[in-house]
């Protein structure tokens, strides 16, 4: 099915299912503990051997000797892989630095062998024995250092830097002003499921239960990694313990499994130790952003500019901080601009609403900033600066756009009249108290999505799609489309994801998952009508499909009957045209804080939280509330905590286990509120919903930010907010 | 992990006897930090003696009116007492302050005072460490320092000591009671414990090769309001950058000790002279001869104001 012209009335808008906040269906399989992770599918493989990862102890250089001798003789190991004996391996498009490195090292804990054994105790005792000889070459490992040096990058399809009218003329001459720098760390996902993977062949077939969100491409990787066919790959991911896009991508745990398998004729099971998690995968990398806003008395902006600095491994992406800048607020003249220099640090990748989740930390400080300035309040210098079309290309308007609405509905709701625009004022007990805001916004993103959808004659719709459930929701929101277009209740739909057997769909990232693979259902179960239609002789577009019957006119049968005994299927997907180059698609929301910081340890603790959003329509209030709300967990965890350490002398990150990383825990995240807008964007899909999740994280850190400027009056601009950055600007405390 | 052999020992002196006769042996409690250790290969006992069995999980009243807490007393139930919770009042605070639910529940009295650093250093066997492998180097001296210790650190390692109920017990001047190797008993002051690093980081405490540590007393209660106050980013589950126990008396005099800023919980006794002119003051003496890193200075202002607060709070 192709999509280029706005959605019509369709079954979907029934909202006899859709839009209900239905429990995930995946929820008792998970507390129950039944849900097999990655690396628990015992039933898929006998007499599996295991396989322990060995990583650089350096960051850069080589490999000038491994001995193997007493691992080799160490007790149950059967075969240690390198990159020697592993015979000739490709990279996939997707990975930067190679998965199994050697002799040549480009990060530190890069993976240089595994060693299988028959117990995992084994593997990892004799992975201890192994002695190897490095010698190391000197690395860039400081992105201050090398900012001067870097390069224009483009990232994500769009152009390294924008120009629009006369960004410096109109700069100087704006009569106020900011020119500031800020920072954000290099950041973990710190999912809680490790990277693992369960490789077995048969033949020339391999079958590899990993845990990854996005199955196609896994597939595509794991073949040209190993210059096999695409056809000779299986990909099985049903569960997934968190992502957050360190599984977009395949990594050393599958490759690796994929290797030891082969070299011992056995299945290998493969999981990356907690600390190698860190540095062997990838992670955010850290940005330095420029951002320079010049206005007229009034508040309106006549000059915006946003430049980024990022490293990465050679061959690596800028993290893309700007993108938001190009499109969130009016000016006539603007900027920005990617500069990506080389790092010689683990591989920089997709994290939680990349790109837009970084350059919202800064972006929303300097425009609390720039309100401060205009001695204008927040919201409404927002307000004044919006815009219905985007800034750089006004001939594109927004498909939806309630920014205001969003920021004016928080402020009723959070009580924003009561905040004191003047900071450091507001004290409770020992607690020094603030509130902030700060908008959110992510891009709506439209990728093509296919399912196969089946019939049976006792009325169950069962759903294959290689579409992946990190933790989202994707069963149950694929389960309400089903339901709704074939007009049976939930139950009856049995809803089967991550296998690449199935049809290949949009995966899971970049919050596109829920509008495109929902669409993708959608358009397989148009297909599926039609077919039940023409079986029981309805005319399909009169035909309704309700309460597990086909009804028109007088004529009802039940939807079963359509099925027989051999059952009925249909197969489709959902293509795009290009509505998303007619108009700009994006989420919008605000985000409102309340911190205490502590008088005398400058301690900063979350009060309350609220987000509103506007992003389509909810397909599901219950499963797009959690995603939210754990988007704004993630965000308190990069305002306050979440930092991954750089040795700038041996070049690796020194925080790497889940004791020295640090994210929110319970007692950090009290009291927390969310609000979806009724809203549908009839141009994002039949669906009319849109990505919904990471617009959560997008704005959060710096809403914290301004908070903790209200509370305090210190203004940092360097993340993460820890106590020592407010302490010397405290006041004294007797 | 390496391989290791196992016994469960029938009684302390056993216990330590075994320690001494066989090599590279060590005591396991309740495992949550020696586990972690070794399967990190940080820690890499050929033997390990399960002391969980030897029945020194009792709280008794002593004949001087103090308590004396067994070496397997678990960190919950230490902390839920109710003679602790009203006589010791900085000791369960403390524990709670420590760790996670969980991990209190496995957690023992005596392992927790011999819990390792959390340095990261430590942590990654790639990195030199004059504490995991003496005469290494360390890591940690010019790199990531924000943690360490910013007072009575040397030049081969600048590691704190994480336990909180630690900092409790050295306010509560407890005593550490062992059995040696050879079946001798002895005692300890918590003061005389603990080392500072000079050049053997390594060695953490006063304990002899196969001492077993059977209990820790407390004497008696000494009254005044009893607080413990713990400093971290984030509101639990993390270690110290500063944390403060004091027992402050009516007339303003009491104890202080400060965790997370030495290798050992740090007080002197000499500062406490101080406390009723302020924190300052006793701050003052406290860090006298602090020498922090660039990373971690803010822990001199950190520790005089979270003892300011600790003060008013007494007073209030
Ligand atoms: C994630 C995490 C967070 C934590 N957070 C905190 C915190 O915030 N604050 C805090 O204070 N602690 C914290 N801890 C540490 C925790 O308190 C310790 O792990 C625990 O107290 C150790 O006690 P155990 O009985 O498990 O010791 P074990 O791991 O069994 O042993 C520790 C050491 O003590 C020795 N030992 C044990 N018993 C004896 C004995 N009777 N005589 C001689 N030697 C003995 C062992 O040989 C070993 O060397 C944390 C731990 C973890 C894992
Ligand atoms: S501070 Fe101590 S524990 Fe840390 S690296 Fe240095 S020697 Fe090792």
């Amino acid at each position: 099915m192709r999509f280029e012209t706005p959605a019509t009335i369709n079954p979907i808008d029934q909202l006899k299912v859709v839009g209900k906040p239905a429990d995930r269906i995946d929820g008792p399989l998970k507390t129950t503990g039944t849900a097999r992770y990655a690396y628990e599918h015992h039933e898929g493989v006998s007499n599996p051997a295991y396989g322990y990862v060995i990583g650089s102890a350096i960051a850069k250089g080589r490999i000038a000797g491994m001995d193997f001798s007493a691992a080799k003789s160490a007790p149950g190991v059967r075969a240690i892989v390198t990159a020697d004996n592993a015979g000739k391996l490709g990279k996939g498009d997707r990975n930067t630095a190679k998965l199994l490195g050697g002799p040549d090292i480009e990060h530190y804990h890069q993976a240089i062998a595994l060693v299988v054994a028959d117990t995992f105790e084994q593997a990892r005792a004799a992975a201890e024995l192994v002695r190897v000889d490095y010698v190391r070459t000197d690395g860039a490992f400081d992105l201050a250092a090398v900012k001067d040096i870097a390069k224009p990058r483009p990232v994500f399809g769009g152009p390294a830097d924008t120009a629009v009218g006369d960004f410096a003329d109109a700069f100087a001459a704006a009569p106020v002003q900011l020119d500031a720098n800020y920072t954000t760390p290099d950041q973990a996902h710190a999912m809680m499921e490790p990277h693992a993977s369960i490789a077995a062949w048969n033949g020339d077939k391999l079958t590899l239960w990993t845990s990854n969100q996005m199955i196609a491409w896994g597939v595509g990787e794991v073949a040209k990694t190993l210059d096999i066919p695409k056809e000779n790959v299986r990909l099985i991911s049903p569960f997934i313990g968190g992502g957050f896009g360190s599984k977009l991508f395949v990594r050393s745990d599958a490759l690796l499994a994929a290797l030891g398998a082969r070299a011992t004729g056995r299945p290998v099971k493969v999981a990356l130790p907690r600390p190698f998690v860190f540095n062997n995968t990838t992670h955010r990398p850290a940005t330095i952003q420029r951002i320079r806003i010049g206005a007229a008395r009034d508040g309106k902006i006549s000059a915006i500019g946003h430049e980024e600095w990022s490293g990465n491994l050679p061959g690596g992406r800028p993290e893309g901080a700007v993108a938001q800048t190009r499109l969130l607020y009016a000016g006539a003249n603007r900027m920005t601009a990617t500069r990506l220099a080389v790092l010689n640090l683990p591989e920089g990748n997709a994290m939680r609403a990349p790109g837009e989740a970084s350059g919202m930390m800064a972006l929303e400080i300097a425009v609390d900033e720039m309100a401060e300035r205009l001695a204008m309040d927040p919201i409404e210098f927002r307000i004044i600066n919006d815009t219905q079309v985007d800034p750089e290309k006004p001939e594109r308007p927004f498909s939806q756009r309630r920014l205001t609405e969003c920021l004016r509905t928080g402020a009723e709701r959070f009580g924003w009249n009561k905040r004191n625009p003047q900071p450091g004022r507001v004290g409770d007990g020992r607690w020094l108290v603030g509130i902030g805001v700060a908008a959110a916004f992510r891009n709506n993103l439209l990728t093509k999505s296919a399912a196969r959808v089946r019939l049976d004659n006792n009325g169950v719709v069962t759903v294959e799609t290689d579409m992946t459930d990190i933790g989202t929701g994707s069963y149950t929101i694929i389960a309400q489309t089903a339901a709704e277009m074939m007009g049976v209740p939930m139950e009856k739909v049995v809803v089967r994801l991550g296998d690449s057997t199935f049809p290949v769909s949009s995966g899971s990232g970049g919050q596109w998952g829920g509008n495109n693979s929902t669409a993708g259902v959608y358009a397989a179960c148009v297909k599926l009508r039609e077919a039940v239609a023409q079986k029981l002789g309805f005319n399909s577009a009169e035909a309704e499909f309700a309460d597990g019957e086909v009804r028109s006119g007088n004529r009802r049968v039940p939807l079963a009957q359509a099925a027989g005994d051999s059952g009925l299927g249909a197969e489709d997907g959902i293509e795009y045209g290009d509505i998303d180059k007619k108009y700009q698609q994006s989420t919008f929301g605000a985000h409102f804080v309340e911190v205490g910081v502590d008088t005398a340890t400058a301690e900063i603790r979350v009060r309350r939280m609220l987000a509103v959003c506007a992003a389509g329509r909810i397909l599901n209030p219950k499963t797009a509330r959690s995603q939210v709300i754990g988007a704004m967990t993630m965000g308190v965890g990069a305002a306050l905590m979440e930092e991954l350490v750089v040795d700038e002398r041996a070049g690796f990150f020194v925080n790497h286990d889940l004791a020295g990383y640090e994210v929110p825990v319970h007692a950090d995240i009290p009291h927390q509120d969310m609000i979806f807008l009724d809203e549908t964007d009839p141009m994002s899909s039949p669906m009319k919903a849109k990505g919904v999740a990471e617009l959560g994280i997008c704005g959060v850190a710096a809403a914290v930010a301004n908070a903790v400027y209200n509370a305090t009056g210190v203004r940092v601009r360097d993340y993460p907010i820890t106590l020592d950055k407010l302490l010397e600007e405290m006041p004294d405390v007797g | 992990m390496r391989s290791f052999t196992y016994e469960r020992a029938r009684t302390p002196a056993e216990a330590a006897a075994s320690a001494m006769r066989k090599p590279d042996a060590k005591f396991i409690a309740g495992g949550t930090n020696l586990l972690d250790l070794m399967k990190l290969e940080i820690e890499t006992p050929a033997h390990l003696i399960d002391v969980n069995g030897l029945a020194l999980d009792k709280i008794e009243s002593t004949q001087e009116g103090g308590l004396r807490i067994g070496a397997l007393v678990r960190n919950t139930d230490l902390a839920a007492d109710a003679r602790v919770r009203r006589d010791y009042g900085v000791l369960s605070r403390a524990l709670l302050a420590g760790a996670s639910g969980q991990l209190r529940n496995m957690a023992t009295t005596a392992g927790n005072l011999l819990q390792r650093t959390r340095c990261p250093y430590f942590y990654d066997t790639n990195q030199s460490c004059n504490k995991r492998k003496p005469g290494s180097g360390c890591a940690a001296i010019g790199g990531f320092s924000r943690q360490h210790a910013v007072v009575g650190a040397s030049e081969a390692c600048i590691a704190t000591h994480p336990s909180d109920m630690a900092v409790a017990m050295r306010a509560l001047d407890a005593t550490v009671e062992t059995v040696q190797p050879d079946g001798a008993t002895r005692t300890i002051p918590i003061a005389e414990f603990y080392r500072l690093p000079g050049d053997t980081p390594h060695i953490e405490t006063t304990l002899m090769p196969g001492e077993l540590i059977t209990a820790v007393t407390l004497p008696k209660p000494v009254g005044g309001k009893q607080i413990y106050r713990k400093v971290r980013d984030r509101a639990s589950y993390a270690f110290a950058l500063v944390s403060v126990a004091a027992i402050v008396q009516r007339d303003g005099t009491g104890r202080v000790a400060l965790g997370g800023v030495a290798h050992k919980p740090w007080r002197v006794e000499a500062a406490e002279t101080q406390m009723p002119r302020g924190a300052k003051a006793v701050a003052a003496q406290l860090l006298a001869d602090a020498r922090p890193t660039r990373e971690n200075a803010f822990k001199l202002a950190l520790a005089e104001r979270t003892l300011g607060a600790v003060l008013a709070e007494a007073k209030g």
